[in-house]
């Protein structure tokens, strides 16, 4: 039987108009007018460049450019890209909050998200009544939430509450009502952004658990990640977005995502150089920094319990060898939590700089990440003095693999340091 | 890019149950979604109606006080010192029918003008059918209505049985449909502001010098009969003023009651009505990308 086609995207193009100076309010609309009617230049457009790129069409950006895809039944698909790929837009799109400039998109069924938890509770309703507003604000009818108003109120179990004003809830249960009650949609298409999701680590989880859940009821599922964990196990589709278009879509999701990977990896050590968000005197400046193995080799990605290394490049622009540098090394999670510390004093040891490049390789002899994307914070001292200091100038992903020497690995949420860590049964 | 395996092998007849496209000279086909949404009109209306409910006493109160001190000061003024006729009705009745009558239409108006900009960040999150809340503000604005005509029934039953000088017409039966128009009106204007907010944000300073001056063009403060034939037809294009008109002739069976300024009325609101849906059909498809 050949597999259902439910949703049909073709050739969807977004533009977004970039703020110009002078829209937006009737009052410059009006004088525009009055000055044009007295044959003069358009008071808000005094700079010639801008008119030239209006003529350039310059000051419109496409967010989307001819995207196509098509979807069936029961298929789970990753979408992946850089911050700014067009991924939002996308979802945005597809969930019929914007109109897309061009194409046409086709679907059947409904459409869900599970980004908009609890929108449009009102505070003085009793949780029963947002279950009912919200719920029909999402999509659902009378008798469908009323179907399913006890597994929502267990699920979010608020079963004491439920006839209380929304207001007296703690945060945590109006978050837990409100995602009880869009995990109880049962739309044929569910969009997931996990990105979306990022600082709750209880909630990104239940995203992921309720997603799992619904792929095994054979529904379709657009999923949304930086995590390519996740989307290396739960999709079986992927699409890579770059610049508002489609980089890449494979039927192998684990091609999409090393894909990505490598893009990123490339792109990040182009970047570093080039930066210029940075503190710092800047006389010793980090030029580079990227993942190697102990043969100082570049890689992929980083297996945990096997060696790896930063190898960090370092210009020292003084004419004389520069002593007593202090390097620093912050580790941080994907939630930019910060879970570790490298630190050439407190480990002890020295770093004198000779003039020009020079390579300091820090890192493990057996990697302590679990799965899943790091970055890292530079910062370079000289007598306590900052020289050079740069937030995120690496980010790379470590896959867990038999790290403990057994079968099983961290659960998923998990985004951290392994412990090594002894067991007394009795 | 595309794999093989995803060129659906045969096809013959592609159904889709729905369709977004960039074509904006389709007609508009949302209606039927529209209504599949009702439950949702409901729940919004019927959270207005209990968050009113649930507001301390002085909310439902203040709907009271409101258009009884603007009688008041309307009475003081426009009666007192201009002795403006009141087509030989008490004061405070005469004022408070056109008050009470006048504030539901005006409320909707501005409620609904403000649309797009109060519930940004509701419409950014989800799709539904838009045109649902601003039909429910109408809904809504009814409960308000309703408060301040049984107050408005009050007075109106103390002067009878002190001087029945006035009385209901046959006309009362028109209500319903004068209440409609002043419904649909209010809506229909109040889409094509919102709409145009969405552009021109400074246009809100001026929808409440707007309303000001269609209060004072509307016979709230003077009756139709005394209004002169130099300013009759700008009185008369006001499509309020058939309705207020009306309304003080079905409870008094005073004023100026001509079927021709009611048609005049319902034609002008059903070409504001199209002419508002059709503003904020091509308005919502985008406006989260520049409000």
């Amino acid at each position: 039987m050949a597999a259902k086609k439910i949703l049909e995207v073709k050739n969807v193009a977004k533009q977004y108009r970039l703020g110009v100076v002078g829209t937006g309010t009737l009052s410059h609309d009006l004088n525009r007018w009055w000055y044009k009617a007295r044959g003069l230049p358009d008071p808000y457009l005094s700079i010639s460049q801008e008119n030239k790129r209006e003529e350039e069409g310059g000051e419109y950006v496409w967010a989307l450019r001819d995207i196509s895809f098509d979807m069936n039944e029961g298929e789970v698909l990753g979408i992946i890209g850089k911050n700014g790929a067009g991924k939002s837009t996308l979802l945005k799109v597809l969930s019929r909050i914007t109109h897309p400039t061009k194409g046409s998109i086709k679907y059947n069924g409904r459409i869900a998200s599970l980004l908009e938890v609890g929108t449009g509770f009102h505070p003085e309703l009793t949780g029963r009544e947002n279950i009912f507003l919200n719920g029909a604000i999402l999509g659902m009818n009378k008798q469908e939430i009323a179907a399913k108003l006890d597994d929502i109120v267990d699920f979010a179990g608020v079963a004491k509450y439920i006839d209380t004003p929304v207001k007296r809830y703690s945060s945590g249960m109006t978050v837990r009502l409100g995602f009880a009650v869009a995990a109880h949609l049962e739309p044929e298409i569910l969009i997931v952004d996990e990105v979306l999701a990022v600082g709750d680590a209880d909630f990104q989880q239940r995203c992921v658990a309720k997603m799992e859940d619904v792929s095994k009821q054979g529904r379709t599922i657009l999923f949304v990640s930086h995590n390519m964990n996740s989307v290396n196990q739960l999709c079986n589709r992927g699409l890579l977005m770059n610049n508002g278009t489609i980089e890449m879509m494979h039927d192998d999701i684990q091609e999409v995502t090393s894909r990505y990977l490598q893009d990123s990896l490339d792109s990040a050590r182009r970047n570093v150089a080039d930066r210029t968000d940075r503190e710092g005197l800047g006389f010793v400046k980090l030029m580079n920094i990227e993942v190697v193995d102990q043969n100082k080799e570049p890689m992929v990605m980083a297996l945990s319990g096997k060696p790896m290394f930063f190898r960090l490049t370092l210009m020292n622009s003084h004419p004389e060898t520069a002593t007593n540098i202090d390097l620093r090394v912050v580790l941080k999670n994907w939630r930019e939590e910060t879970i570790g510390f490298l630190h050439s004093k407190t480990s002890g040891q020295q770093i004198d700089l000779l003039p020009g490049e020079n390579d300091v390789l820090v890192g493990f002899e057996r990697n302590p990440l679990s799965k899943g994307r790091f970055v890292l914070d530079v910062g370079i001292r000289r007598s306590n003095i900052v020289e050079d200091k740069i937030q995120k100038a690496l980010d790379f992903e470590s896959f867990e693999e038999r790290y403990y020497g057994v079968d099983y690995s961290t659960p998923n949420w998990f985004n951290g340091v392994l412990l090594e860590q002894k067991w007394v049964i009795g | 890019m595309k794999p093989a395996t995803h060129t659906v092998d045969v096809q013959p007849e592609e159904h889709w149950e729905h369709t977004i496209d960039d074509s904006s000279t389709r007609a508009y086909k949302g209606w039927g979604e529209a209504f599949r949404y009702r439950d949702l009109l409901i729940l919004f209306v019927r959270r207005d109606f209990v968050t009113l409910y649930k507001q301390t006493v002085l909310g439902p109160l203040w709907y009271i006080i409101q258009p009884l001190l603007t009688t008041l000061t309307f009475a003081v003024i426009f009666g007192g010192i201009a002795g403006i006729s009141t087509d030989g009705l008490p004061k405070i009745l005469f004022y408070l029918s056109g008050i009470t009558f006048w504030t539901y239409f005006s409320e909707t108006l501005l409620k609904i003008s403000d649309t797009f900009y109060a519930n940004q960040k509701l419409f950014g999150k989800v799709y539904f059918p838009r045109i649902i809340l601003p039909v429910s503000i109408s809904i809504s604005n009814l409960f308000k209505l309703g408060i301040q005509l049984v107050i408005f029934l009050i007075i109106y039953v103390i002067y009878y049985v002190q001087s029945p000088s006035f009385g209901p017409t046959w006309h009362l039966a028109l209500l319903p449909l004068l209440v409609l128009v002043e419904a649909v009106l209010g809506l229909s204007i109040g889409m094509i502001i919102s709409s145009l907010t969405t552009k021109y944000r400074d246009l809100k300073f001026l929808i409440q010098f707007g309303i000001q001056l269609l209060m004072y063009a509307s016979p709230i403060v003077y009756p139709l009969s005394t209004v002169s034939d130099r300013f009759k037809l700008i009185i008369l294009a006001n499509p309020m003023t058939g309705i207020l008109e009306a309304v003080k002739y079905a409870f008094f069976g005073i004023g100026v009651f001509e079927w021709s300024y009611l048609l005049y009325s319902v034609c002008f609101t059903l070409v504001t009505f199209l002419l508002g849906m059709w503003i904020f059909k091509r308005v919502e498809k985008t406006f989260v990308d520049t409000i």
